[in-house]
């Protein structure tokens, strides 16, 4: 007994050392396997807080771009208004409940990254406003990533320039479907992979996200198509995708609230359950 | 409470402070950044507790994971650089380091420097390692090692001659 002691006093910085080392690689770890949330996380009082108050000062740097998006998103949407034909072909609402199926919390990113493999976004909105993990998060553009941690008043997105973010996208003309990846590589372009060989694609189609999954609805703009090639072991083909949204450069984004998220994860959990 | 308990945490707050305000935003050529904030294991009187140096290191750096939502890359970075510091400090000034008073903060020797060197690039290399996690980015990782030491060398050196205290 009296041995173990003295080793412990002695080895003391030794093992302290490796306790620290053993708890700060298993988060390391833990924080590169696919589908789980980090433990350690900007979404908190103290990190948000910091990234709140210096976003406002950087806020006045980026009104004109800020501006501008707004000004070309309202030129769109009355476009739309002005150019509907008949008011019997208005959007169809769900006769049910009367709403539409995806609602929408209006955020603003107030931490932005983009030079590493495992980039996220914090925005100023958390579970207050009804923020949920897994809710898609969009900008007048295009997509942006979705939702991984949750506090009080902030949140963190996985950016879609994360190396671990996995999305449905099809192209749009054709519904061939293939899911969107990103190498890591160029914050301009995403990586859409799996897609068949059957698909007829050209350079300049556009991608838009499939309606597979329940995180984000279906069609929402995504990017171009700018190069293609076929992956050698599984003869599918690689698409680069110019993305719409310039990453490195976010201010509001839009969290789509699904409202038949829930259903449609109770059912696949009973079809699971069944089998 | 002494005056160098003081120190440490003032050096603690400002650095963290520092990193997270200014350097964590400067993207050089899109990735590189300079962490400066690891001058607080580099600054830490020679002498004095070492655990207490591992533990301190290991807080800085899970601050610094919660502000750059990077899992733990940074705290096992300066855990590491922590437990080897005297190692480094053995390599840079000789076998009696301990026995001399080593201000850091003075003149720039070769010693000096190459102990910012070595600390620096240890650190880093753990770093991007754990950052990337994948054995296919090895030149990525050398590429961004190699970047990242010389902006955090160049500033750790401006950040320790700018707060040097006036002689008389």
């Amino acid at each position: 007994m009296q041995q173990i002691f003295n080793f412990i006093i002695k080895n003391s910085n030794r093992l302290l050392f490796l306790l620290l080392l053993g708890i700060s690689l298993a988060l390391t770890i833990q924080s590169h396997s696919y589908h789980k949330s980090r433990v350690i996380s900007s979404a908190n009082f103290l990190s948000g807080g910091v990234y709140e108050k210096i976003n406002n000062v950087n806020e006045y740097l980026n009104l004109r771009t800020e501006n501008d998006e707004l000004v070309l998103e309202n030129a769109r949407l009355k476009s739309i208004l002005f150019n509907l034909k008949d008011s019997t072909k208005a959007p169809a609402m769900d006769s049910l409940k009367g709403v539409k199926p995806a609602d929408i919390i209006v955020s603003k990113v107030i931490r932005n990254e983009y030079s590493t493999h495992e980039n996220y976004l914090t925005l100023n909105s958390g579970t207050k406003e009804g923020v949920k993990t897994d809710m898609g998060v969009i900008n007048s553009l295009g997509i942006v990533g979705i939702i991984d941690n949750t506090s009080p008043n902030y949140s963190t997105v996985i950016s879609i320039l994360n190396m671990k973010s996995q999305i449905n996208a099809k192209i749009k003309k054709s519904n061939h479907f293939g899911s969107l990846t990103w190498n890591g590589k160029s914050t301009g372009f995403v990586q859409l992979i799996d897609v068949p060989r059957l698909a007829s694609i050209r350079k300049g189609d556009t991608i838009v996200t499939g309606g597979q999954s329940v995180i984000f609805p279906e069609g929402i703009n995504i990017g171009t198509v700018d190069k293609i090639y076929i992956q050698e072991k599984t003869s599918f083909y690689v698409i680069d995708v110019k993305l719409f949204n310039d990453m490195t450069n976010l201010g509001h984004v839009y969290i789509i609230k699904s409202k038949d998220r829930d259903e449609v994860i109770n059912l696949e959990k009973k079809e699971k359950e069944d089998e | 409470m002494n005056s160098a308990l003081l120190v440490n945490i003032f050096r603690f707050i400002m650095l963290l402070a520092i990193q997270v305000v200014i350097f964590n935003n400067m993207n050089f050529l899109g990735y590189i950044s300079p962490f400066p904030y690891l001058l607080y294991i580099i600054l830490y009187p020679v002498n004095s507790n070492k655990s207490g140096l591992i533990i301190s290191s290991f807080l800085l750096g899970l601050m610094m994971d919660m502000f750059c939502n990077s899992g733990g890359i940074h705290a096992t970075a300066c855990v590491i650089l922590a437990y080897y510091r005297p190692y480094i400090f053995k390599f840079s000034f000789g076998l009696s380091y301990e026995y001399q008073t080593i201000k850091l903060n003075e003149s720039l020797t070769p010693e000096r420097f190459s102990f910012i060197l070595v600390s620096v690039v240890l650190h880093h290399i753990v770093l991007f390692v754990l950052e990337a996690f994948e054995f296919r980015f090895i030149w990525d990782i050398l590429l961004r090692t190699l970047f990242s030491s010389i902006f955090t060398i160049i500033t750790s050196i401006i950040i320790i001659y700018l707060i040097k205290p006036s002689k008389r």
